[in-house]
């Protein structure tokens, strides 16, 4: 069964990692969407699929990332790649502070407060807030990143760009799942009272886990800012919260390969069905009906974890 | 010396006086019951220890120790662990996994030890696994390691609850019904495993309806009636004690 899937997923990985040398500017384009959201949707895993908390405000976290890395790429003249960091730290920052106070609510009321922290954000944005984010308009202008003095403008050479961003994504957010800390959140999701009394500190998990998550989303903020070169409130709407949100739900909470998943049939297949344009909506809503009938945890669920247990009988058992 | 003093415990909810002016001390190293009829404030006793609820008025000293502000989170690292009335495992996760959440607060790893996976982090991930096995051995559910808690039978799942809050190592174990939902032998088994508890030098506060475990396993006992404390001393006193017996059976003068 492991193998199983070990083999398709290295057969999917070799697959995509090849696609540029034989799909058109286009394609690869869709394939470069689907690898923006992909990590965005990770990145909002650790909020909604491990921890439970319904946050329907990520773009948030995404725009001011993404703001970051456009103000400071055009008015000092530093290189994206560098604002790496800076764009983490500031979404990572605003999400502790905005969060902060709300983080107690519970369930629906956290989401419809994280609705509204999403319009709050892009409102801000289009009034020119602090006179920096030059409003509606946006900011244009912004460079393209550029690795060892080789530019990036391609979608071929974004590809390797944000899938390699994948990649690190996928590597650090598996071992952070299999963790403690990932255990921790997988006990608030599970009940509240029993975590808090087995002596987690639910609060401080909560928050954390918001801050990571924002962090990461405004890391992907500052690429996507770099990849089109001009960014506008439009880009942070709350329907971005919504695709995540329904893309982690249709691929599978709290699994990675899963969220993958979901990024691809919500990003990428609405392109492959342009064809059937009218109707293509109508399809997808009707899938989601039919998944949240026949499949609710998901299309690819997430697995237990394995722990090698120090045995008397055998090596390696599952557990 | 008491492992744990309360002194003069109140706590309102509304206009119901859950616990009135409620004192005790327990012995370390004892086995200490709580009795009293349905709706007497015992679990909310409970509550006020573990922090779950604050308490109007009274001192909560554990080990010489104010807890009394503390939140729940810090009692439990402190040494006091509980398990609940209502079972309160984490249904989706494995069993080892609900013990493992017992061994968070005795761990230190965080989200970006995790990342890096640091030798730190690796190694007490592996002392933590090794502890909660020896733990899942010592209340008899080693072979359930890798089932999912909510596959388990009524009464493992109490014996995991009690896994859970011992994976803290505790020094104070408050159990809230152990054996509610428990058949005879079951019961029989839990009271040798809770004087095992005992003997690791484990002091234990126990909640039971279950008469005959509380008379044959608790050195001392505290019934409450109406949030207050009605009556103390060792099962044989306790059960000759015309007001305890009015508080169950009632009297014949009305």
């Amino acid at each position: 069964m492991r193998d199983h899937s070990k083999i398709i997923y290295s057969t999917m990985t070799v697959l995509l990692a090849m696609s540029p040398l034989f799909l058109n500017k286009y394609w690869v384009d869709v394939l470069n969407n689907v690898g923006l959201y992909a990590i965005l949707g990770l990145s909002l895993n650790i909020i909604v699929g491990h921890a439970g908390l319904f946050n329907l405000g990520h773009a948030a976290f995404y725009a001011v990332g993404a703001y970051t890395a456009a103000i400071f790429n055009t008015r000092f003249n530093i290189p994206v790649l560098w604002l790496l960091p800076l764009c983490a730290l500031s979404a990572g920052l605003f999400a502790a502070i905005v969060m902060r106070p709300i983080i107690h609510l519970r369930g629906d009321y956290l989401c419809i407060v994280t609705i509204g922290l999403g319009e709050i954000v892009r409102i801000a944005l289009i009034n020119d807030i602090f006179g920096i984010t030059q409003g509606a308009n946006g900011i244009f202008g912004i460079d393209r990143p550029s690795i060892f003095g080789i530019s990036i403008r391609r979608p071929h050479e974004f590809f390797y760009l944000i899938w390699g961003f994948v990649a690190v994504s996928v590597f650090f957010f598996h071992r952070l799942e299999n963790s403690r800390f990932g255990r921790a959140l997988n006990y608030l999701r599970e009940d509240e009272v029993a975590a808090e009394g087995s002596g987690i500190n639910v609060a401080h998990y909560k928050l954390a886990c918001f801050v990571i998550g924002a962090a990461w989303a405004g890391m992907v903020g500052d690429i996507f800012a770099s990849k089109m070169t001009i960014i506008s409130p439009e880009s942070f709407s709350f329907w971005e919260s919504v695709l995540l949100f329904t893309l982690i739900l249709l691929g599978g909470s709290a699994s990675i390969p899963g969220v993958i998943l979901g990024a691809f049939l919500i990003v990428g297949l609405p392109e492959v069905f342009r064809g059937i344009a009218n109707a293509r909506m109508l399809i997808f809503g009707g899938a989601m009906i039919a998944m949240m009938i026949f499949r609710t945890e998901g299309i690819l669920p997430s697995r237990p974890r394995r722990y090698v247990l120090p045995d008397e009988s055998s090596g390696e058992s599952r557990a | 010396m008491s492992m744990l003093c309360i002194k003069n415990l109140t706590k309102r909810f509304g206009g119901v006086m859950a616990v009135n002016d409620v004192s005790f001390e327990v012995p370390a190293g004892s086995i200490m019951g709580l009795i009293g009829p349905n709706g007497a404030g015992k679990t909310t006793v409970f509550n006020l220890i573990t922090g779950i609820c604050r308490p109007d008025q009274g001192e909560i000293i554990f080990d010489e120790k104010s807890i009394v502000n503390l939140l729940t989170h810090n009692i439990i690292s402190l040494g006091i662990a509980r398990t609940f009335q209502t079972i309160r495992l984490f249904q989706n996760l494995s069993v080892l996994e609900n013990v493992l959440a017992g061994r968070h607060s005795r761990m230190k790893s965080g989200s970006l030890r995790a990342m890096l996976r640091t030798p730190f982090q690796r190694g007490e991930e592996e002392a933590a696994i090794a502890k909660a096995v020896q733990t899942l051995n010592f209340v008899g559910l080693r072979r359930d390691a890798a089932q999912l808690a909510k596959n388990l039978s009524y009464g493992n799942q109490r014996l995991l609850e009690i896994a859970r809050a011992l994976a803290t190592e505790p020094r104070l174990l408050i159990l809230d019904e152990p054996a509610g939902g428990m058949n005879e032998q079951e019961t029989t088994n839990l009271i040798t495993l809770i004087r095992k508890i005992r003997d690791q030098r484990t002091t234990i506060l126990l909640i039971e309806h279950d008469m005959s475990l509380v008379m044959r396993v608790c050195e001392n006992i505290v019934v409450l009636d109406y949030g207050a404390k009605i009556s103390e001393g060792t099962a044989e006193t306790v059960k000759n004690d015309p007001l305890v017996i009015e508080a169950y059976l009632g009297t014949d003068e009305e």
